[in-house]
């Protein structure tokens, strides 16, 4: 069959030299694009041109280099905004990734908001960065959590949401895509259930940034937050946006430079958001490498790249499905491109290391989100999850390294 | 190649070793007990043993995890009656030893040699073997 994709495949392969490895003397089948993707050569070349060129800190120097640095980070700023539909670019703060991202509310939003006896909404379905410090922050205040329930087909329960929304629950928390299961959750319907109950809305997109288009005003939420290394960017770079007039009435996360207006030995203001949440040098360069990272996006019609992703899905699933013994786990009517399966009298880690001496490399484990383990009552899965580059042939070798692996297992 | 490689991975005895159950399950009149696991990975062991005048008098345990974990767990039970504490600590260590490259016999494991060409996999070999650490370490329960 013909690939689905309207973009010329071999040239973004040609992209990205991470794919062109080779393990354990096999070409490599990259499937852990969930976990982080291959950076595309525009990427590591913006990251070497800032240290080569524009080497110097940001937001307080008077030389030129400083300068060009500071022009080159917030300009990335400006382009995150646009990609997240975002009113304007103080919206955006850089954080190192998703967890700090959510952290930072919890830490920051979390510890004003909620008082002893309050509630904050989780979905079963969230990463442990979207379920921990919501703990860590209910355990300190006296706080309860209560948990939106994951169905056996891989979606939230939604007809307990309006009972969850208790007069006294304050934050939901919940991802756009699920990291484990893949499922898109309506979050646009959520958010704007919560905001009628007037609860605040903070939304994990780690998983659906590098496929779904995201447009923070449209799904009515009130902070989301990502990772820059899952969407062919740097690892250590991830954004919170949040609503302007709650960022405006949020105190600093973490304290140090950059983040204030004054200091006396006594006291300190603190500077406007995003600054605000920007304590000591950040990851400068690799911020630019993120700005790199979309404008490589930009180049590629991304509805041509979601039908590409979907169309692998369909035909990963479909094959593993037809093998006897291999079970999928969920079955959401809308997904990221994220296939958790489980192979009957093999554990996932026997079955991920065959995979490897194959070429193919695959996520083995609890994925982060014990929960949802425990709620299909499986210790562990094997995670295949698509990129942008991937192609049927990786499919087809996933397949028939999950058949060689159930002739050496069982 | 590849398949070579699977194979010393898990030798046809290894495997066997895995569905094993012989050894699995609680421990009536335990003297010693702990649970671990690899934060990795999610495996887990808990480790019941029967301690008697010094010597381990039974050993059993229950397990989720990989083939590696469970077949190396059901080789300890098999291993670890009639021996004192000590000799079961140096035996562990001379294991991790062995595993890590730095011994060459694998005295009566190796069923677990290939398991040394896989880095990553060594902790699921060695996590019944820290379990029974930390439950002669603990002392009775």
């Amino acid at each position: 069959m013909a690939l689905a994709q309207r973009f010329d495949l071999q040239q973004v392969r040609s992209d990205f030299p991470g794919l062109h490895v080779e393990v354990h003397g096999q070409p490599l089948a990259y499937l852990d694009n969930a976990s982080t993707t291959q950076k595309p050569k525009a990427v590591l070349e913006a990251v070497r041109a800032l240290y080569e060129t524009q080497c110097a800190n940001i937001h307080r120097g008077v030389h030129s280099l400083s300068a060009a640095a500071t022009q080159s980070f917030e300009a990335v700023r400006t382009q995150v905004a646009a990609f997240l539909g975002a009113s304007e670019a103080a919206e955006v703060v850089f954080t190192s990734g998703t967890t700090e991202a959510i952290n930072l509310v919890a830490s920051s939003y979390g510890r004003r908001a909620l008082s002893a006896g309050d509630r904050v909404l989780v979905s079963e379905m969230e990463h442990h960065s979207n379920l921990v410090p919501w703990q860590l922050l209910c355990a300190e205040v006296g706080a309860h959590i209560d948990k939106l329930p994951l169905m056996l087909d891989g979606t939230l329960d939604l007809s307990q949401l309006d009972r969850l929304l208790t007069d006294r629950t304050r934050i939901i928390a919940l991802s756009h895509a699920s990291n484990a299961l893949g499922t898109v959750n309506p979050v646009a319907e959520i958010c704007a259930r919560a905001r009628a109950a007037n609860v605040v809305s903070v939304v994990d997109g780690a998983q659906a940034a590098a496929h779904l288009p995201v447009d923070v005003q449209a799904l009515g939420c009130d902070f989301y937050a990502l990772s820059a290394h899952k969407i062919y960017g740097p690892t250590g770079v991830g954004v919170l946006w949040g609503q302007a007039d709650l960022l405006r009435d949020m105190p600093p996360y973490k304290g140090g430079g950059e983040m204030i207006n004054s200091v006396s030995f006594e006291e300190s203001t603190w500077a406007e958001p995003p600054q605000r949440f920007e304590a000591g040098t950040p990851n400068i360069a690799g911020v630019v490498g993120l700005g790199a990272a979309l404008k490589y996006l930009e180049q590629i019609d991304s509805a041509d790249v979601l039908q590409h992703e979907m169309h692998l899905l369909a035909r990963a699933t479909e094959g593993l499905s037809a093998l006897p013994g291999v079970q999928v786990i969920g079955a959401p009517p809308q997904k990221v491109p994220v296939l958790s399966f489980i192979v009957q009298g093999a554990h996932p880690h026997d079955v991920g290391t065959l995979l490897d001496l194959e070429g193919v490399a695959v996520r083995t484990g609890h994925h982060c989100a014990e929960p949802v383990m425990q709620r299909y009552g499986v210790p562990a899965t094997v995670r295949a999850s698509f990129g942008l580059y991937n192609t049927l042939q990786d499919v087809q070798r996933l397949i028939s390294a999950v058949q060689s692996a159930q002739g050496v297992l069982t | 190649m590849t398949t070579a490689k699977a194979k010393s991975l898990y030798p046809p005895a290894l495997l066997a070793h895995a569905k094993d159950a012989r050894h699995e399950g609680p421990l009536t009149d335990a003297t010693h007990s702990a649970r671990c696991s690899n934060p990795l990975c999610g495996d887990r062991v808990h480790l019941h043993l029967r301690l008697i005048d010094g010597r381990i008098d039974a050993l059993r345990f229950e397990a989720r995890g990989c083939a590696i974990a469970k077949a190396s767990a059901a080789l300890l039970a098999e291993w670890a009656p009639g021996h004192s504490p000590d000799e079961a600590m140096q035996q562990g260590e001379r294991l991790e030893q062995a595993l890590a490259g730095e011994l060459t016999e694998f005295e009566g494991f190796e069923v677990l040699a290939g398991v040394r060409d896989f880095p990553t996999r060594v902790g699921c070999a060695t996590l019944a073997w820290q379990t029974l650490k930390a439950c002669l370490e603990a002392g009775p329960t």
